[in-house]
């Protein structure tokens, strides 16, 4: 029931934000979803005159996000959100809270994915 | 002089509620901010997993109490959508009039905030006795000054009377003088000009680039507001984006002042227009899909992500608030401030920290 999603990947999706980016969109926002066990669903959603397009890649859960940050520093909280809530490390965070923009330093739970618990080093 | 870190918040006489910036000074001016959250996260979102999907209304209300009426129907329209539920024409222009009448209790809460950010405390308690009428409405006609819990999957919870929308039009009358005695001080006045023309510039390139929304896009020169889209009843409505383009606190300000009486005129072109009929369909059956919701809140634009399995629980319930995208537009704000004019600034983008954390 989404319209004009494109599908990126990890090696694609900072080029594809710096060509909305060129193309005079705005982030709106990122959205991440649990889709199993080992992946995660993460939608990256741009406005351009009241017209929504979303980029959709499949994250493992094990594995970096490219930060879009340095693209676009509006990304910079929501990404932090999504360390928060699933858990995901950004490769290129320009301002990494650790985990720490919600939740105190000593919460091991990751609210919005199953059974996973944050072991610290 | 060394640079200094200074503590802004999470307690501070202009913040109605906590958040911190850690600004970082060279004399008197801001080099950089910093921001810290958290003080009143509640995990809201993870709800979902515990409440069915009609259960969630109430929760989503509760994410910010200004603006609850506004969250709640932005949250039924995804599920109405989701269901390819219809809501009936008199329960669309219904949400219009609630939703619009929280948008001017919203804007006159701030307005007095703001006012009393600079010291100017008389229009502060002048703006908030204006806003003791549209409270009285919303008791009068929802039984809740606040958190008025119009909305439902399949249309309204309450309708209204002939009587009561007499006594709407009426009381509107009084609310519009009021705001407008109020007009000549807020947006000509030399103090209030002193404090915010020229401060706390975000132009239109910047507004863009770091996804602000709301009245802080529109004071930028940004024409987009989200009811542009036409949902609930304002496809039917004569609706203009309220726009200024000085990119300033006083250019926020007077979008928000503006739209208070831009409300006032949407309520009565919706009880003028306002069909017979039922408020609400019954709903029967779970949701399934995924859907994208963006309404106009007072702050600014709300974006719903729902995404349902079809069963009473959702898998995800999404919610981005605007203050949260305001957020990085105030870091490019307070920069190169006079440390005396942060707080004004801060409060110009109408901070909702519920909201922002949920």
């Amino acid at each position: 029931m989404i319209e004009n999603i494109t599908e990126v990947t990890q090696a694609t999706v900072a080029s594809e934000v710096l060509r909305l980016k060129n193309a005079g969109y705005r982030l709106v926002t990122m959205t991440c979803t649990e889709i199993d066990e080992n992946d995660l669903d993460i939608l990256y959603h741009f406005d351009k005159d009241l017209e929504l397009v979303h980029l959709r890649m499949r994250q493992p859960k094990d594995r970096p996000v490219p930060s879009i940050s340095g693209i676009l520093f509006a990304a910079l909280l929501v990404e932090n959100e999504l360390r928060d809530q699933f858990g995901v490390s950004f490769d290129g965070l320009i301002l990494d809270f650790n985990r720490t923009l919600y939740l105190d330093a000593e919460v091991t739970e990751v609210p919005l994915v199953s059974n996973v618990k944050i072991t610290k080093q | 002089m060394a640079r200094t870190i200074i503590p802004f918040g999470p307690q501070h006489p202009v913040l109605p509620e906590p958040v911190h910036l850690k600004l970082v000074v060279e004399d008197e001016i801001v080099k950089e901010a910093v921001p810290a959250l958290g003080y009143v996260h509640r995990g809201l979102e993870k709800l979902v997993q515990i409440r069915d999907y009609h259960q969630m209304i109430q929760i989503v209300e509760r994410v910010c109490g200004i603006c609850s009426c506004i969250h709640a129907k932005a949250y039924c329209q995804g599920i109405e959508t989701l269901m390819g539920v219809e809501v009936p024409d008199r329960g669309r222009f219904l949400r219009v009039i609630w939703g619009e009448l929280h948008r001017v209790h919203s804007h006159l809460l701030w307005l007095g905030l703001f006012a009393d950010a600079f010291g100017f405390e008389s229009v502060f308690q002048q703006f908030w006795k204006v806003r003791e009428k549209i409270m009285d409405m919303m008791e009068a006609t929802a039984g809740n000054r606040v958190i008025i819990s119009v909305n439902v999957v399949g249309g309204t919870r309450y309708d209204l009377s002939p009587e009561q929308l007499r006594w709407i039009l009426e009381g509107l009358v009084e609310v519009e003088q009021g705001v407008k005695a109020l007009q000549k001080t807020m947006l000509e006045d030399y103090t209030v000009k002193a404090r915010t023309v020229g401060v706390g510039v975000l132009t239109r390139e910047q507004a863009l680039e770091l996804g602000a929304a709301g009245p802080t896009l529109r004071g930028s020169g940004v024409a987009q507001d989200m009811r542009q889209l036409g949902y609930s009843a304002y496809s039917d409505l004569d609706f203009e984006p309220v726009v200024e383009t000085g990119g300033d606190s006083y250019s926020r300000s007077t979008v928000r002042f503006r739209e208070v009486l831009q409300s006032i005129d949407l309520v009565r072109q919706a009880i003028a227009r306002l069909p017979e009929g039922d408020t609400r369909v019954p709903v029967k059956g779970n949701p399934e899909g995924e859907v994208v919701v963006r309404v106009e809140q007072p702050r600014g634009e709300l974006l719903y992500y729902i995404k349902a399995n079809g069963t009473k629980f959702l898998d995800r319930c999404r919610i981005r608030t605007p203050t949260f995208a305001n957020v990085p537009p105030l870091l490019a704000m307070v920069g190169g401030l006079e440390l005396a004019d942060v707080p004004v600034v801060v409060l110009s983008i109408d901070p909702c920290i519920s909201c922002t954390e949920r």
